[in-house]
This record gives structure tokens, sequence and C-alpha cells, in this order.
């Protein structure tokens, strides 16, 4: 085969396999809060859509969700700024969409006689991308509250771009201990730095390494996915709908669509950084080995089923973990956010960076 | 007179491991997660009833639907006296007189509609009646509909049940 | 194709910042605002600074121009009382200074060759990490201690009671 259409078709291969996974997970996850919230709060949930009588406990209530939001009247408020308010959707899900180039899904394959990385594209700013990227979020979240030309969207774009900033500044340093302790910022070598043994016990994963930058890139997190207890930009008991009051149609689910995906790809750099992304314990290329010294070996085909389905685990597991939050803790006040993000987050996220410098830099290591 | 003083328990103040929020974050999410797996195991802690398959009964004294009653011959007990219409507040009844066949019986009626959409369920028509011929007893309420004429309930209608 | 992303990248920066300037609105000037350092991001990614890059947009993309919109949203001038700017003097001497200065930076890049071709490893992050705590190191010290009494100087204005 021609290298460079082989080239050609492995990367778009990538993206295909990559987004799908990402969409499917988003539109799975949509009824996974709905169901989840009903059975933690002693309810039902949606279990009324049903295909040929067939309801699937609900499952088919994403896909009615998506026709209803396609055809219902696409509404453009008076009082809006025409433009603006068009584009802000798209400000909103871009960007969430274009992190999942760096994250890698799985160890290295060879096809045809050529390694081929799972991954769409091995950056050496690595999660400086995603940070960068992401951070393009906000202008969504900005925008259409000022284009609605509404007072509740306004506040609620407000408090979006004041959180959003500054729990970014917590979310990169809490991370610094993490580059520290695998010394890149390449997304595939801390997977692979990820994979030995911490003590002779452990698995050397970044929640045993940096079990406090952990806390902390996984509270940032939240506040940056506008998810509870941060989710004071649409808080509903004040702001109505926050920034998407003003929203309906598809510009909507957009903004849905958005949030979801910002928590599958939340998860995934969390089981990435701090969970050995596709490394599965214990497990190393050739079979299992075990810290006592015990093992059996498996084939390779088994060895990397079992490592996707690992770092699918991992994502599923966090993505749940945002629902299972959100329906446990209330919602934060505003003065509350901004102390926790200034004068908690910050100095600790601080304290955590020197920490890690100086047991680095001990001598013996 | 001595005013009473009760003791408000204040709140206390938090000790460290609460101060942290963490440790009570995950206590949290214990009770939520037990909450969740027993609704998935047992389904019976699950307070929703599925309405239109599962209804809940009413008590006996609920003035649900309307019904008409009927002779053992089959016929309507109503004799069109308008007594109902008269005493309905929102005037919701609607009665058209005809002569009946019978001879024992004067009147029957030809129409006798209910618009559900006016009807506010106070009872009055049935204590009116002097022949028993409405009841409110069949403890269902109007179930919904998508016209406004299908909720003009016709005698064939208040005779079903 | 390396020279046809310049040129386009270039121009889609030249023409944002034109934007900047001539829009009336302030926020469609903060959105154009965006474009050119996106565009100026794509044309350190371009010369291999890929850390560059990456900072670039965190930095300006994603923080300040997110503040000058804070603002712009906290005033919220309606549309209506936007001032109309006219060409004045000061303007029309402005728009020449600029293009002097255009002309003469060109001038000075063909006097130093730079180097055509983009050298690779130099802006990683690993290189940018190595140069600034290594040969850099004191300018770098001195702008975290600049940076740091912008800071203090900050809480000292919006803090009476201190």
């Amino acid at each position: 085969m021609n290298p460079a259409l082989f080239d050609l078709v492995v990367a778009v291969a990538r993206i295909a396999v990559m987004l799908a996974f990402c969409l499917t997970l988003v539109v799975v996850f949509t009824w996974v809060e709905r169901k989840g919230a009903a059975y933690i709060q002693d309810r039902r949930g949606p279990n009324r859509a049903a295909i040929f009588g067939i309801r699937a406990w609900g499952l088919f209530h994403p896909m009615a969700d998506a026709l209803k939001f396609l055809f219902k009247e696409d509404f453009i408020p008076d009082r809006a700024h025409r433009l603006f308010y068009q584009i802000a959707p798209m400000f909103a899900l871009a960007p969430v969409i274009m992190t999942i180039a760096v994250i890698p899904f799985g160890p290295d394959v060879t096809l045809f006689g050529r390694r081929i990385a799972l991954q769409i594209a091995d950056l050496n700013v690595g999660i400086l991308y995603i940070f960068a990227v992401s951070g393009m979020t906000v202008y969504g979240v900005v925008l259409a509250g000022w284009s609605s030309g509404s007072k509740y969207p306004l506040l609620g774009g407000l408090r979006s771009s004041a959180q959003m900033l500054s729990y970014e500044v917590s979310m990169g340093l809490s991370l610094m201990g993490i580059f520290m302790v695998f010394q890149s910022v390449r997304l595939s070598q801390i997977v692979a730095a990820q994979g030995g043994l911490l003590f002779g016990v452990l698995p050397k994963w970044g929640v045993f390494v940096q079990p406090l930058g952990f806390v902390l890139f996984l509270v940032a997190q939240y506040a940056e996915a506008n998810r509870t207890p941060f989710d004071l930009p649409e808080g509903e008991s004040e702001l109505v709908a926050g920034y998407h009051t003003e929203y309906g149609s598809f510009k909507f689910s957009m903004f849905m669509m958005a949030e979801y995906f910002h928590m599958v790809v939340g998860a995934a750099i969390l089981s990435t950084l701090f969970f050995g992304g596709w490394q599965f314990p214990y497990l190393g290329d050739t079979g299992f080995l075990f810290p006592g010294g015990a093992g059996f070996a498996l084939p390779p085909a088994l060895v990397f089923l079992l490592r996707i389905g690992s770092f699918v685990g991992k994502v599923v597991f966090f993505a749940w973990l945002y629902v299972w939050v959100r329906w446990t803790i209330p919602r934060f006040r505003y003065d509350q956010v901004m102390r926790l993000g200034w004068k908690m987050m910050l100095p600790l996220s601080l304290a955590n960076l020197f920490a890690t410098g100086l047991i680095l830099l001990l001598p013996g290591r | 007179m001595t005013i009473g003083i009760r003791k408000v328990a204040r709140p206390r103040e938090m000790t460290f491991p609460e101060s942290l929020y963490l440790v009570e974050i995950v206590k949290g999410l214990g009770v939520t997660m037990g909450h969740m797996l027993r609704n998935i195991v047992r389904q019976e802690g699950i307070m929703t009833m599925e309405y239109p398959e599962v209804r809940r009964r009413m008590p006996p004294r609920f003035r649900g639907r309307h019904r008409l009653m009927r002779r053992p011959d089959g016929s309507p007990r109503c004799v069109a006296c308008y007594c109902c219409a008269t005493a309905c507040p929102a005037k919701c009844i609607t009665i058209v007189a005809g002569e009946s066949p019978d001879p024992a019986v004067e009147k029957y009626p030809v129409r006798f509609d209910i618009d559900m959409l006016r009807c506010v369920f106070c009872g009055l028509c049935v204590e009116a009646c002097p022949c028993d011929a409405i009841r409110m007893d069949t403890g269902w309420f109007t179930p919904p509909d998508d016209s406004r004429e299908k909720l003009i309930f016709t005698i064939d209608v208040l005779l079903e049940k | 194709m390396e020279a046809l992303f310049f040129i386009l990248f270039g121009a889609i920066a030249v023409g944002g910042a034109v934007m900047v300037v001539t829009r009336r609105h302030p926020m469609v000037s903060a959105l154009y605002l965006i474009l050119t350092l996106f565009a100026v991001a794509a044309l350190f990614v371009l010369r291999h600074a890929h850390f560059l890059a990456a900072i670039q947009v965190i930095i300006y993309a994603g923080a300040v121009v997110v503040l000058f919109i804070f603002v712009i949203m906290l005033i919220n001038v309606p549309e209506s009382r936007l001032p109309v700017e006219r060409a004045t003097i000061v303007r029309v001497a402005g728009v020449i200074a600029a293009g002097l200065l255009i002309l003469e930076s060109a001038v000075l890049a063909r006097r130093f060759a730079m180097p055509k071709a983009p050298v690779s490893g130099v802006g990683t992050v690993e290189a940018v990490g190595r140069a600034l705590f290594t040969d850099y190191l004191l300018a770098f010290e001195v702008t975290s201690v600049l940076l740091l009494a912008a800071v203090i100087g900050a809480i000292a204005l919006s803090n009476k009671k201190l």
C-alpha cells in the first residue's frame, strides 16, 4: 500500500474511532444522567420513548430528544445580537471536540508492518494544547450570555468568565507536579511512564504519585466544565437557566452536547493523567506479572483488548462520577466558589508544586 | 405571664475532617450510591406511579368524572328536569329534552352534554338530581385529550360507565 | 507549502488586526483580536515554536481577551450610544507612522538574515524550559519579581484597608 495513502487512512480512522467513541458516550450519558438522577432520587426516570414497542429502559430517549431539538423552531430573540447569538453555540462546542486530538486511547499497534500510535496527534506540547483549546470554551458561554440581550444570561456569562479564569490557574498548577514526576507534557509519554510499579506494589499511576494534585485537578475540572457544584453560570434557582436562558432548539442542544462532551473529555484526561490511561494494573506486554513474582502469559490480542477496555472503563467511570457528584451535593454560593478557587486551590497547588520539587531534588533519587 | 424559653440547638463548630469537606462529600456519595443500588436491585423503594398503566386508588368520597345511570330496562334514568343544569355554578351542563316514548315517564334527554373544560367538580349536580341519575363516583378524573371538542362529554360517553 | 501557509495566516493576522481597530462595536473588535492571536499562534507553529504557540493561545486568547470581554460586558454600552469615530489629523498621522514602521521593519528584516527553514527542537517545551532556567535565568527571575510587584500593586490599589 502507498505509504502516504496509508497514513491518510490511519489518520482518518483514528479520528473517526475517537470521535465515534466520544459522541456515543455523550449520547449515552445524557441518558445516564437522567436515569441515574432518577434512581438516586427514588424515581424511575425516562422509560417511555419506544421503537416498535421496545422501551429498553428509556435508551431511545436521547434519540427522541435529538429529533425534538431538530424539529423545534429556530428562534432568535428580538433583542439578541443576531450574529453572536448564532455563533456562540459553535464557540462552545467546537473547542471541546478539538481537545480529543491528543488523548491516547490505546497502546501502539503494528499493522502491515507499521507501528501506529492510537492517538490522533502526538503533539509535543501535549496537555498545553488541551489547556489552550479548552480555554476557548469560555467564549461560548460569555458570548451566549452577552448576545442574548437579557439580564439572566448576562449574569451567567459574567459568572462563568470569572469562574473559568480563576480555576484555570489552579488547574494548570495542579498538573505541574505530574509533569515533574513523569518528566514530560506529552500525553503518550505520561501514559507510558505510568506502566511501572511504585514501591514494587502499586501501579505507578498519577493518583498514587500525586494524590493532592489529583484532588485539585478533579475539582478544577468540575469548575471548568460548569458542572455541579460549580454550575453557577446556569444556576436555575437564581438565573432561570443562566447563559442559555434565551436559547432553544438545536442551538440549545449544542450547549447541552458541549457540556456532556466536556464531561467525557474531562474523564478521558483524568484517566490519562492520573489513572494510567490505557494501562491495566500489573499487565505487561506479554501478560500479567503480579508484585509477588507470580504471573501468567496472555496472547497479545487479549492484552490489547484488556488495555483498550481499561481505558474505556476508566473514562466511563469518571464520566459517571460527574453525574454521581451532581446528584449528591448542592451548588456552591458564588463567593464560596471564588474563595475556594483563590484561597484554597491556588495555595494548595503551589504547595503541591513546591513539595513535589523538593522530593524530586532530595539526594538519593 | 412568663415567656417560655426554648433552647434551640445551634450549629456546632465543624470538626477538622468536616471542614475539609472532601470526607463529607465521599460520605454523601455513599448515600446516593446506596439509594441507587437499592433502587436498581429492588424496585419497591421507587415511589413513582406509572400513570396510565397503574392508577392510584381514589378515596370513596372522591368526586370524579360524571356518569349517568340507567333504569333496569337500559334507558337513562334522567328525566331532563334541568335541576342539575340549574344548580351548576359553572354552567357546563347542556340538556335538550324530548318527549319520552314511555307513557310512565314524561321527558328524556335528547342531548346531555357536560363540558369537562368548564366543570369545577363541585358535585352540586349530583345533589340536585331528584332521580339519582347523575353520579360522580367513577373514582377517575377527566383524562387529558388533544382537542376541546373531545372534552365535551355527550350522553353516550356519560352512559358508558 | 510552508510559504503558502505563512501567507494565509499572515493575511488572517493582519486582516484581523485591521478589523480590531476599525470595527465600531468593542465586542466585535475583541473577537477579531482572538482571530489575530490564533493566526499568530499558527505562525509560531509554522516556525516550530510549539510551546510559544500554546502559551500564546492560553494566555492571550484564553485569559487576556476574556478579561477584555468581561469588561465590555460589565460596561455594556448599548449600540446606539457607541461613539462615532472620525478620521482626525492625529489618526491619519498614526496610520502613516504605522506604515513607516512596517517599512522600516521590512528593511531591518532584510539586513539581518533570518534562518529560512524553521529550526526544529528549539521551540519544544523541554528546550524552552532549559533555555529559561540556564542561559536566561536572571531575566526570568527578574520578570517574576516584576510580576510579583504588579500583583502586590493590584492588591494595594483595590484594598483600601491595607
